[in-house]
């Protein structure tokens, strides 16, 4: 390959026809026949040009960027000399990257007949670290003391036959894998390519030369550069040409890697000493010259290729493009371009705003999804309710606690995640909860704060930190030292990583390790995407010329930043089974991996989606989610039929993908860009194959048809800016970074770059109207959509979709609401007939549901009503006012057609349901409840108007009547007692308090009547001990006949509860009258009397009180007065009359009874 | 904002301060009778024996928590010294040779004051003795809780009345303490929407709530949120307690962040204080008060008037 280069070299060909030669092929060259006769022998070795070309790049400038130790650069001991690096194995990217390291070296690269996939099975493929970047801290200067970075992203080495350089030294620098992720992935294909390592290079690299370090302060100085002093300018000027054309042309896999290489030329500190040796024009051709011989030829050579890169330059963000404008070499060596970066700079307006994104909310809870009626069981409800919670408790712990040094995901939570998935295994909940982890997913990460947005270094606006105030300072510190950290990891080239909130969802999804909720999560994560993806994104109206693009802008960056995070996790959990360190280690493992996975179907059809998106002109929403959807592939996935399609069609598109062709017809230039960007980004994930790139051939006419566009599809309308591609590829803010460190080298300063946060709005994605109609109207509707602008279809579909849902919540608030209440009142005299007749509830309520239900086919007609109603109205007000009348007309119809369409469907296919379901929640309601309580509640607050509530509280009572009762009981001292006075006042307070209700609720009302029972029971006995003038004595007979009549009265009046009267007659407190001397029974009678004439107990249960308690075990002679009492009882006439008296049931002495007997 | 209900006054020394209702000797006793046990009470979300009824379950502290709180700790560091079967088996014995001499002493009350144990707690290892040795089998918790909230229930009329007794001398623990924390939280709920009304706030209740088919429902839900020191408020519980560390933990796990996970950031209303420390959570959406807040911002960016 060499030999175009020196073809090159020696003006045999010119650099146009090279470059068209590369492009086109042979036929290219038609043009210049004699240049392209000298290229044709090399035909086959065409696609291997410009990996050889990028490495020879790298190979050149090993002297210029790695700067420092005069230790030649390809000493192989680095590796060892730093085995580790930062370990952030979960941390940092997923696993399956953290655990990558090279294969063996590989053998001398095979025959060009070879396939290439043979070569990669043998492990070829080597992951070059990436130089360490100038947005580390403070950190990164002491690992770099010890550490040997590379200069660079990834480099392309030539091995074998064609490589310039020895082969052996190829030590892979395996410290920094994890950190620096492979960058480049070029075949070890005919010509042998593989990754550049320069693993030994001495351990400042020209960025961290930025970084203060005592021990190489003297490196640190940049040398000047002097464009009157560049070595050899017609060659340089040739080769950065070519070099030019290969990245304008998309020939190189990624675009800002290449800047970030060329910036780095441009921004080289020092320059190790080059052997004389190799000055000297040698035998070996022109490539055997040194191309970058001193700092004057790099920054020469940059500064011509930067030239060339003007276009993309000018779209950077405005403070790389301030760094640009102001570097002094750039200034020196080509002033016009100084000059039209100055202009780009000043015309620019792609400023990142500093802003906090709002603190983690939860998912809302919705009684349409969420409640009761959502599941199949109380206990499958009640399961996920428990295990809400859990989600969040586990939330918050990490939150707390995961940047706490030695916390571990798995060792704090993974038994606890663990046991929710096995709860909602059994409960068959995971559906439910998968819906509450991706909302809650999308709701923590779709902004690029929670994704780990973009720093870019900017300090603080001040008016920011003043506007936050003090107390928020604190929070924005910590904020963003959290967010700054783990991003010193990226570089030009980082692996997908799960950055801030969404590593918690990957460690999750880790932890859990459940199948079931993999596959229904692969199942929602899936449809959400295809519902945004398919998302009808405004379009771009002539008649909405008016309206700011910025909305426009605000909705894709929106739908855009969700469709990637939920691509991402579906790509994680979709490759993560078949994950490994390594690809398969022979031919045959691969290809039976390859025969057994060829037949299983994608879990999402992502071809279909990009063929689809390609073909509708969206390619800027659908690619940058497929690309992070494919960033995760296995190292077998690519070479599936279905996926190598997938990634030639990437592939063409890319490089279809010219930047310099720029029309109204095609692509916006940022579009563009962001799928360069992240294309490029994907052609150098490890897994992605090697050879995809450079030896797939690239068919651009292929996509003609859809890059040339007759329809105005989202590529062509503005919808990318700078904020939004640097949120998606926040690697090229390592220019940004880059170019700092420059300028922070030279000041002294060390760079501290703190990150923008920019969150994005959060729009509203309403679901799309179904489209139920069909048939000719149907066709007519559509018909008439045809030509009236898009607005008035979105609006007529949405009227349609609210007011039929609403429709059916107004029949259910209505119409069946008051069959509930006529199946509540019918129950109610059928449970008094049906107490005599002793059936069971059960029965009478289906019985009432089948006599109910039939009324439910009026509710058709009253929601067809409720729609034609409503229907116009809510057209009539979203409606500009010029539509006219017919127009306007006719999209009532529509909406109120396809509102009624959709009401009517459901309302007829569930409202027995429904209404079965409502009048049995009210029956077993009311059956509970049983009467009373439910009057209870029902009053609850019924006291009159007037009422100031100033009653005194339940608690209070409840607490004063204990008291009393602790008093009757017992212990007590023989002074204590309770005067008769205050147990009057008690009972009137007790009346004031049932007859407010203002603060009673139904406990508190049972526990008085208890209590007021029991209170009873303790004057019946005269077991009150009452505080007289002398001291504790007995309540006389007429105080305690009083306080009865009230309690007697209260129990009949005030109280709305069922009160336990037959506590009265109960062993325990009937028993109290047995240890009274003497025995008192006119009080227990007088009672009784009283329960009876107010109706409160009948004869008959109290002659069954009386009864049962003959049963109990009672002193002979209670036994027998206890028995005079149910006689005299008994014998008193039914109605008021006269009485006995209560002396008559007084004890006389015993003997006396004996005697008159 | 002082709630214009009369805060109750301490359960534990109510009889003392009510002069002239319930006279009780303040100084002449000795050795002091076995009245009144002064443990502390139990928050009802804490324990698993609490003895409320059903639909009583969260009943709210007393307000004297703060003051109890070191015997309220007692009884739960010595909760399982209590239930070790030698210890149960102890008490029983020394039961029933108690009530063999005399069944009508405060055998049971003695005891628990003796070994300074909550009586309503004594009687519960008591009761739950006796059932296991009726029945031999030991009996629901149900069943014990419906004995304990009425002993007439209780097949023994002696052990019924020294029931009784222990549950009517107890002031921090039993069915009826829990009845009257009960009531304690109803009334401030019931202030709280009276307040709420009162400053046109529309709201939902949690009856409405539940009958929606929500899991969890804090006391209020607000329709439309509001702003109290720049925080945003969904809901409002009202907590007729003191919010004491414990107390507080027990809440945030079991209520406070149930309702964050679904409905949002929220107000806590301590009405008779809480520690300052805990309302470390606002920026988590959980915010703290001792009474309701006059300086609320509705939508409108109005302050809304008392």
């Amino acid at each position: 390959m060499a030999a175009v280069l020196e073809a090159l070299l020696r003006e045999e060909v010119t650099a146009e026809v090279a470059v068209r030669w590369l492009v086109c092929g042979a036929q290219g060259a038609e043009d210049a026949p004699e240049e392209a006769a000298a290229l044709a022998p090399l035909e086959p070795l065409r696609k291997e040009f410009v990996p050889f070309l990028l490495n020879f790049l790298r190979e050149q400038s090993t002297c210029a960027l790695p700067q420092g130790p005069p230790t030649p650069a390809k000493a192989p001991r680095a590796s060892a000399e730093r085995p580790g690096g930062p370990s952030t194995a979960r941390g940092s990217g997923r696993g399956v990257r953290s655990q990558l390291f090279p294969a063996p070296a590989e053998p001398p690269a095979a025959s060009l007949g070879e396939p290439p996939l043979a070569r990669r099975g043998g492990g070829g493929r080597r992951r070059g670290p990436v130089r360490e970047r100038g947005g580390r801290g403070a950190g990164g200067s002491e690992e770099g003391e010890i550490g040997d970075s590379p200069p660079w992203g990834g480099g392309w080495r030539p091995r074998g036959s064609n490589s310039p350089s020895p082969s052996p030294a190829e030590p892979l620098n395996l410290s920094n894998l994890e950190e620096f992720p492979p960058v480049g992935s070029v075949p070890p294909g005919p010509a042998g390519f593989k990754l550049l390592h320069h693993s030994p290079t001495p351990a400042s690299s020209a960025l961290e030369s930025g970084l203060p370090a005592p021990s190489r302060t003297g490196s640190l100085t940049p040398e000047p550069a002097d464009p009157g002093k560049v070595s050899c300018q017609p060659r340089l000027e040739l080769v950065a040409i070519v070099y030019s054309s290969c990245i304008a042309e998309n020939l190189v896999p990624s675009l800002f890697l290449e800047l970030f290489f060329v910036l780095q030329l441009l921004t080289v500190r020092r320059m190790i000493h080059v052997e004389k040796d190799d000055l000297e024009p040698s035998l070996g051709g022109p490539l055997k010259r040194p191309l970058f011989q001193n700092i004057h030829d790099c920054v020469f050579f940059a500064v011509l290729v930067l030239e060339h890169q003007f276009q993309v330059l000018s779209r950077l963000d405005k403070g790389t493009l301030k760094l640009l404008a102001e570097n002094e070499r750039l200034l020196c060596f080509s002033p016009t371009l100084q000059g039209r970066l100055r202009k780009a700079y000043e015309r620019s307006t792609a400023k990142v705003s500093l802003l906090l994104s709002p603190p983690a909310q939860a998912v809302s809870f919705q009684p349409e999804t969420d409640n009761r009626a959502n599941f199949s069981s109380d206990r499958a409800f009640h399961t996920f309710k428990k295990q809400r919670d859990v989600f969040y408790e586990v939330l918050r712990e990490w939150e707390d606690r995961h940047e706490e040094p030695g916390w571990d995901f798995e060792k704090g939570l993974g038994n606890r995640i663990r046991s929710m998935m096995s709860q909602l295994s059994t409960a068959s909940s995971h559906s439910h909860f998968v819906r509450l982890f991706q909302k809650q997913l999308l709701q923590m990460c779709q902004s690029p704060s929670g994704a780990g947005g973009m720093a870019l270094g900017e300090a603080p606006d001040p008016d920011v930190l003043s506007m936050l105030g003090a107390d928020k300072l604190g929070r924005l510190r910590r904020l963003q030292e959290r967010l700054v950290a783990p991003q010193s990891g990226s570089g030009p080239c980082p692996p997908p990583t799960f950055p801030g909130w969404q590593g918690f969802f990957r460690d999750f999804i880790l932890s859990a390790s459940s199948f079931q909720f993999n596959q229904h999560l692969m199942d929602s994560l899936s449809l959400k995407i295809r519902e945004l993806n398919d998302l009808p994104l405004p379009q771009h109206e002539p008649s909405d010329e008016d309206v700011d693009r910025q909305d426009e802008r605000r909705q894709f960056a929106s739908v855009l930043l969700s469709l990637r995070l939920l691509a991402k996790f579906l790509g994680f959990v979709v490759f993560l089974p078949y994950q490994s360190p390594e690809p398969p280690p022979t031919r045959e493992l691969q290809d039976s991996a390859l025969a057994l996975r060829n037949q299983v179907p994608p879990v999402l059809d992502v071809l279909t989606l990009l063929q689809q998106g390609l073909q509708n002109h969206q390619a800027v929403l659908t690619v940058p989610w497929l690309v992070e959807f494919l960033s995760f592939v296995d190292h077998v996935a690519p070479l599936l039929d279905y996926y190598h399609s997938v990634f030639s069609l990437l592939l063409q598109l890319y490089r279809s993908l010219i930047l310099s062709e720029e029309s109204e017809r095609r692509m916006c230039f940022l579009n563009k860009l962001l799928l360069l960007a992240v294309l490029g980004w994907l052609f150098q994930i490890p897994t992605v194959p090697e050879d995809l790139f450079f030896l797939a051939e690239g068919r651009p006419d292929a996509l003609e048809g859809a890059t040339v566009s007759l329809v105005q599809g989202l590529d062509t309308m503005p919808v990318v800016d700078q904020q939004l591609l640097y949120t998606c590829c926040p690697f090229i803010g390592e220019l940004r970074k880059l170019l700092a460190s420059w300028v922070s080298g030279s000041s002294g300063r060390s760079g501290g770059f703190v990150r923008k946060i920019t969150p994005t709005s959060t729009t509203a994605l309403g679901p799309q109207a179904p489209k139920t109609s069909q048939g000719l109207q149907a066709e007519l509707a559509q018909a008439f959509f045809h030509n009236q602008p898009p607005s008035l279809r979105r609006t007529v579909e949405f009227v349609a979709e609210r007011i039929g849902s609403n429709c059916v919540k107004h029949i259910k608030a209505t119409f069946v609401a008051d069959l509930v209440r006529q199946a509540e009142s019918r129950l109610q005299e059928q449970l008094g007939e049906q107490q005599e007749e002793g059936g069971a509830p059960a029965q009478l309520l289906e019985a009432l549901c089948d006599q109910i239900c039939p009324e439910g086919t009026q509710a058709l007609a009253q929601g067809r009503e409720f729609c034609r109603k409503k229907g116009p109205e809510a057209v009539r007000v979203l409606l500009p006012e010029e539509t006219s009348p017919a127009v306007l007309r006719s999209a009532e119809d529509i909406a109120v057609g396809l509102a009624m369409e959709k009401a009517c469907a459901w309302l007829s296919a569930n409202i027995t349901a429904l209404i079965r379901r409502e009048v049995k929640a009210a029956v077993s309601r009311t059956l509970r409840a049983q009467g009373p309580d439910v009057a209870a509640q029902g009053e609850r607050r019924g006291c009159s108007r007037a009422c100031e509530h100033h009653a005194p509280l339940p608690s209070h009572l409840i607490s004063e009547i204990k008291d009393v009762l602790a008093l009757a009981v017992g212990p007590r001292d023989p002074e204590e007692g309770v005067a008769p006075e205050h147990l009057e006042t008690l009972l009137q307070q007790l009346r004031e308090t049932l007859q407010c209700r203002q603060f009673l609720c139904l406990i508190s009302e049972q526990q008085l009547a208890k209590c007021s029972v029991e209170l009873a029971s303790f004057l019946v006995a005269d077991q009150v001990p009452t505080l007289g003038p002398p001291g504790p004595q007995r309540l006389e007979r007429g105080e305690a006949r009083g306080l009865l009549q009230t309690l007697l009265s209260l129990w009949h009046e005030d109280f709305q509860v069922p009160v336990p009267l037959q506590l009265l007659l109960s062993p325990r407190n009937v028993g109290l009258l047995a240890d009274t001397r003497p025995r008192e029974w006119d009080l227990l009678l007088f009672l009784l009397r009283g329960l009876v004439d107010r109706g409160l107990m009948g004869r008959v249960e109290i002659e069954t009180c009386l009864k049962s308690l003959h049963q109990a075990p009672w002193p002979e002679d209670f036994s027998e007065e206890l028995a005079t009492l149910s006689c005299l009882f008994l014998a008193e006439p039914q109605v008021p009359g006269p009485r006995l008296r209560a002396c008559e049931l007084m004890r006389p002495p015993r003997g006396t009874v004996l005697a008159q007997s | 904002m002082v709630p214009p209900i009369s805060i109750p006054r301490p359960v534990a020394f109510r009889a003392a301060s009510a002069p002239g209702v319930i006279s009780l000797p303040s100084d002449s006793r000795s050795p002091p009778p076995p009245s009144r046990a002064k443990h502390d009470i139990d928050q009802g979300p804490v324990r698993g024996d609490s003895s409320v009824p059903r639909g009583c379950a969260t009943y709210q502290a007393e307000p004297e928590e703060a003051e109890t709180e070191v015997p309220q700790k007692h009884i739960k560091r010595t909760h399982a010294k209590h239930h070790t079967a030698e210890a149960i088996e102890t008490y029983y014995q020394r039961y029933l040779s108690g009530v063999v001499k005399d069944g009508t002493a405060p055998v049971l009350l003695e005891l628990a004051n003796e070994v300074d144990y909550a009586p309503s707690l004594m009687a519960r290892i008591i009761l739950e003795r006796f059932l296991q040795e009726q029945e031999e089998s030991p009996p629901s918790k149900s069943v014990i809780n419906s004995m304990l909230r009425d002993p007439s229930q209780i097949p023994d009329g002696v052990l019924a009345n020294q029931v009784y007794q222990c549950i009517v001398n107890d002031c921090c623990y039993g069915p009826l303490v829990g009845c009257i924390k009960h009531a304690i939280g109803h009334e401030h709920e019931v202030l709280l929407r009276d307040l709420l009304l009162e400053r046109n706030l529309s709201f939902l209740d949690e009856d409405q709530l539940r009958a929606k088919g929500y899991d969890k429902t804090p006391d209020f839900i607000l329709e439309v949120p509001v702003a109290l020191e720049g925080h945003i408020i969904h809901w409002i519980e009202s907590k007729a307690s003191f919010g004491d560390e414990c107390s507080h933990q027990a809440y945030l796990h079991d209520q406070f962040w149930s309702y964050w996970n679904r409905f949002g950031p929220g107000l806590v209303i301590y009405w008779y204080g809480f520690i300052e420390e805990l309302d470390c959570n606002r920026e988590r959406g959980i915010l703290l008060k001792d009474c309701f807040p006059t300086d609320l911002v509705t939508l409108g960016q109005s302050i809304v008037q008392p």
